[in-house]
């Protein structure tokens, strides 16, 4: 790997504990679904860098648009807020 | 350097794991049930690709750019897994949240605490 | 107490899964025998450039169409699981629960539709030698699908479409591998046995082209399907009909 790459790796992974830890711990579950969303994006950029283009290109169109879209659904169609 | 990356990006893909198994097993609601399950298939992928890593590797398609110059290229057989997964995930995960609307309709909550008669 | 056993639970998988981790090498050549088979037949023998896909469709042909088995069962599950009695009226009518889009979105939708949809098409044609494939080209196709349903609410897929399509792309992958039983070289299930061609034309890798158009129409109507049955949920709440 080249500098470049690492420290894009870098901050990836940060992105993806900081993002995990917002997806499992937030109430409000619109932002819980936004958060996964954002794993999905920086997963896609992960396995980009890892060499695994195909890989890449179907998380980007299954777990960016379609996962987030049918979570979102759902939660129109029930409750926002985790109450407690 | 190396032994730094080994051990973020394997430690990465461990956290989520442990991550979404925890909201799995811990949280109440059935909407952060399901979103524990994704994230816990976000680190296994991450883990899968990683493993099949190659330093210098590039990625293995034979365009006409790298054929016949006898470049490294990665472990092809964990990413046509990852492919598989990805996809199966995302009908668990259709038919997963079918149920909790199913469910919401029948109680009007997603609380599991609150659905009591889950008897036959 | 309860939270004491999970936590400790999860520290001991933690543990184990750690310390399993930690032997295996990053970055290295480390699993030696399979990887080399296939990055030598592949661009040799079946002149596929993408191992991938040559894994997916020419290797693991049979797993493949479980897949594909397993996205329509997730399909038909959902509308089995979210079905309801429609009165005579929403059955002519049927409604949408999300508001109006605005102007501007319904304009740019449909815009960008087309566009989708041939980027989708591009994606699962040349499966064999760019990244992409029928997964990839179906999901790209839905989501072209989706950002219509979500504009318009008068904008409804037909599902006897949806069906007749999914049906055909299913058959033509079966038929196609119960063809290899009977003209390829060795007799198997889903082996190859139109020519070969040259690596990296288009129509090159024999059968992978006609089972990748397949596949990426399948997955496309299935997907289509799911996102137009969720979306077409009416008011939520408990339904009198229900019990």
């Amino acid at each position: 790997m080249t500098n470049i790459e690492i420290i894009l790796t870098i901050i990836s992974l940060i992105v993806l504990i900081v993002a995990g830890f917002y997806a499992v711990f937030k109430k409000d579950l619109i932002h819980a679904v936004v958060a996964t969303s954002v794993i999905s994006l920086v997963l896609s950029l992960m396995f980009y860098l890892l060499q695994a283009p195909d890989v890449a290109l179907t998380e980007a169109a299954i777990g960016i648009a379609l996962s987030t879209i049918i979570f979102i659904i759902t939660i129109r169609n029930t409750k926002r807020f985790e109450d407690k | 350097m190396q032994a730094f990356l080994t051990y973020s990006i394997y430690g990465t893909a461990l956290f989520l794991m442990l991550l979404g198994l925890y909201a799995v097993l811990m949280k109440k609601n059935l909407i952060k049930i399901v979103i524990g399950l994704s994230v816990a298939d976000s680190g296994l992928h991450l883990l899968f690709v990683a493993v099949g890593y190659i330093n210098g590797g590039t990625a293995p398609i034979f365009s006409p750019a790298v054929a016949g110059t006898g470049t490294v290229m990665t472990d092809p057989v964990p990413q046509a897994l990852v492919l598989t997964a990805i996809v199966i995930g995302f009908g668990v995960t259709a038919v997963a949240l079918a149920l909790v609307v199913r469910l919401y309709r029948k109680h009007n909550t997603t609380n599991i605490d609150e659905i009591k008669n889950l008897k036959w | 107490m309860k939270n004491v056993i999970i936590i400790s639970l999860l520290g001991v998988t933690a543990y184990y899964l750690l310390s399993a981790f930690v032997s295996i090498p990053f970055g290295e050549d480390f699993i030696n025998g399979v990887k080399d088979f296939y990055l030598n037949k592949s661009p040799e023998d079946l002149k596929v450039a993408n191992v991938v896909t040559s894994i997916v469709v020419n290797f693991r042909g049979f797993d493949t169409l479980g897949e594909v088995t397993v996205l329509f069962l997730a399909s038909t599950a959902l509308g089995s699981i979210l079905y309801r009695r429609r009165s005579s009226h929403t059955a002519l009518n049927p409604q949408r629960t999300a508001p109006q889009a605005s102007t501007l979105v319904q304009a740019g939708a449909k815009v960008i539709f087309p566009f989708t949809v041939l980027l989708g098409a591009y994606v699962f044609i040349h499966g064999h030698l760019t990244p992409g494939g029928g997964f990839q080209g179906g999901a790209i196709i839905a989501t072209g699908f989706l950002l219509m349903l979500i504009s318009y609410r008068k904008f409804f897929v037909e599902h006897n479409v949806l069906t007749w399509i999914e049906a055909l792309a299913g058959t033509s992958f079966v038929v196609i591998g119960l063809a290899g039983l009977v003209y390829a070289d060795n007799h198997n299930f889903l082996e190859n046995f139109l020519p070969a061609g040259e690596l990296n034309d288009l129509l090159s890798g024999g059968i992978i082209g006609i089972i990748y158009i397949a596949v990426g129409f399948k997955v496309g109507a299935e997907i289509t399907g799911i996102l137009d049955t969720l979306l077409t949920i009416k008011e939520a709440g408990l339904d009198p009909e229900e019990n």
